[in-house]
């Protein structure tokens, strides 16, 4: 054999091998409306960039008539490439293959590109399509999970780590992209669950289908465990490349920094938010007023909405947004949002991105329920998350800042390095409605007209405290500013934060309330 | 991307006095009405099948007294009395499945 032959047996190894399942197989993939792995490589990575790795890995399992079997690539597509010119690595579970199951070897091969990806510091992507363990490799497939989720807790904070569900994710392994940052699904392809609806009907006798129990729906409105969510794979994987786009590429590195661009007019701050602190507005039409294009990148958006959070650009310099949302049950903390808020938090401050939080609520939300799912342990994250991060921290008080409320949100208290209000905002222990009720109670109950007394002792408590000027002449807030000055302030802010350096005590790690 | 629209509906949360209208999500509208704990009242912890009822009813127990038998997760839970009383009602059968919080038994 001279070279010549050599090399295409090692084209015609490659061509049985890029096969993966074999024709049948990706027919039926195709048939259920999904891309095959490597197809969904290439449309996610730069053109002609991707270099495979480990296509030749073998199984090794023997029990079970398995020592007969040849799994091309084990199940599972690994190597390096580029998005918008900038390294990445990923891996992709070929569903062709044995329905992508997990053994020893497929597990290795994705451990191996991890150990890679953190090395070299940059981004690792995984796209999850996988019937679950290789039952047939037993406690080696046990294995190979937990080898991933070790590698995922060491990566984090240090590279991003970014899962994208297309097809079934059900047991053990949605503890992977449980443990990474992003979670992107897609709608009637991704399925993650714990134990699925046959389990569930043996076990518990309840019946639900597959769709209503993990669905991509399921994950991005109610669970939370999904931060974008897709009508297909192709805007998926439009929405992973905005993402890339606008994070750093480890935990040393700054954001990409963009072309500065001002909003767009048709975002009138003055007009967005009634003076009313009672009246309703969505809050992502103020970001879009202060962000670079209005273009406003949100995460989580379906789950949790009554606080918005996501990221976006001032003076081309990417920053991560903090909002509640008077739109939806009145922008309320309770627990979804608490967690929604602490977990974007830590992101943020891991990653470099300067954080900018808005304003504008009532408190935390009342209720047996909410008091029952432990409001104060998820609460108490949005307190840690703010006190804890160093990145340049911004908060803007739009208008009613009540109670707890007030402190959790980015407060002074929690050092937030600048605090602006706008001349509508409120500060106080709870609305005027509320206090006038508590300190007045007695003038009000004896008053000839009590419903009289009550609409003067609720104007006197508003003319008195729902204002800016007594936080600020504590020095709490550092500057009441109109609404249209609002970016500027921001990007002055982060401007004059740029060396910002504030220390911690040293220790290990503290203990969040998880 | 825009995926905001059918799961939530217009409404109106009253916090501290002030009434704040507002979009309710699905969530927040189903979200289960607390139901105070009743001994007397002994319901299913766990979807399961009754393997055994080893009291009748007019029988007097003690709290503690092993009332039946359920099924559930593999296991074949023992379960007690959790106040003395008299066995007014059995509302369940042996071989039976039950879902959770299921009123099997009702004491008096």
């Amino acid at each position: 054999m001279d070279l010549k032959d050599k090399i295409l047996e090692l084209q015609r190894r490659r061509e049985i091998a890029a096969k993966g399942g074999g024709d049948k197989a990706i027919e039926k993939q195709l048939s259920m409306g999904k891309l095959t792995a490597r197809d969904r490589i290439n449309a996610l990575l730069d053109p002609d960039s991707f270099h495979e790795y480990d296509l030749f890995v073998q199984h090794d399992a023997k029990d079970f008539g398995m020592d007969k079997k040849e799994l091309h690539g084990d199940g599972v597509i690994v190597g390096t490439g580029t998005i918008n010119g900038r390294p990445i690595s990923i891996f992709a579970q070929d569903f062709t293959v044995v329905g992508g199951s997990l053994g020893r070897m497929h597990a290795g091969k994705i451990t191996k590109i991890m150990d890679h990806a953190l090395k070299m510091r940059m981004p690792l992507i995984g796209i999850n399509d996988s019937g679950g363990a290789r039952i047939q490799e037993g406690v080696n497939s046990l294995a190979g999970y937990g080898e991933i989720f070790f590698r995922n807790t060491l990566a984090s904070g240090v590279i991003p780590q970014i899962s994208v569900i297309l097809g079934p994710c059900a047991g053990g392994a949605v503890y992977s992209p449980a443990l990474t940052d992003w979670v992107f699904v897609v709608d009637k392809i991704s399925k993650m669950f714990i134990t699925g609806p046959e389990v569930i009907k043996s076990v518990l006798g309840e019946e639900i289908s597959q769709e209503e129990l993990g669905g991509a729906r399921v994950h991005a409105e109610i669970t939370g465990n999904a931060h974008f969510f897709a009508h297909s794979e192709q805007e998926c994987f439009e929405q992973i490349k905005k993402l890339l786009s606008l994070i750093p590429w480890n935990n040393e590195e700054k954001a990409p920094r963009a072309v500065p661009k001002p909003p767009k007019a048709e975002y009138d701050i003055e007009k967005i938010v009634p003076v009313d602190p009672k009246e309703p507005y969505d809050v992502r039409d103020v970001i879009k007023a202060i962000v670079d294009d209005s273009d406003f990148f949100e995460v989580q958006e379906l789950w949790a909405a009554n606080a918005v959070i996501g990221f976006g650009r001032i003076n081309g310099e990417t920053v991560g947004f903090v909002a509640n949302q008077p739109l939806v049950l009145a922008g309320v903390l309770d627990v979804d949002s608490s967690d929604k808020i602490a977990r974007f938090i830590r992101y943020c401050d891991a990653f470099n991105i300067p954080i900018v939080t808005l304003v504008d609520l009532p408190g935390y939300l009342p209720g047996i329920d909410q008091e029952h799912m432990g409001v104060i342990r998820h609460g108490a994250k949005i307190l840690y998350s703010y006190s804890e991060a160093t990145v340049p921290k911004i908060t803007i008080i739009l208008r009613k800042a009540y109670g707890g409320g007030y402190i959790a949100m980015g407060s002074r208290h929690l050092r937030s390095d600048f605090v602006f209000a706008w001349p509508t905002a409120e500060i106080a222990v709870m609305g005027p409605e509320g206090a006038a009720n508590i300190i007045f109670k007695k003038e009000i109950s004896e008053a000839p007209d009590p419903e009289a007394m009550r609409r003067e002792k609720v104007k006197e408590y508003t003319e008195k405290f729902a204002n800016p000027f007594v936080a600020a002449s504590k020095g709490y807030i550092d500057s009441v500013i109109a609404p249209f000055e609002t970016r500027k302030y921001i990007a002055h802010a982060i401007e004059v934060s740029v060396n910002k350096d504030a220390g911690l005590p040293r220790k290990k790690h503290g203990i969040p309330p998880f | 991307m825009n995926n905001s629209g059918n799961n939530k509906e217009r409404g109106i949360i009253r916090l501290w006095d002030a009434d704040y209208p507002t979009m309710l999500t699905k969530k927040f509208l189903n979200r289960k009405p607390y139901v105070p704990q009743n001994e007397k009242i002994i319901l299913s912890f766990m979807p399961g099948t009754v393997q055994k009822i080893m009291v009748t009813e007019g029988q007097s127990v003690k709290r503690g007294d092993a009332l039946l038998i359920l099924e559930s997760m593999k296991m074949m839970n023992r379960v007690r009395a959790q106040s003395d009383g008299v066995i007014k009602k059995i509302n369940i059968k042996e071989g039976e499945s039950i879902p959770k919080n299921h009123p099997m038994i009702e004491l008096e």
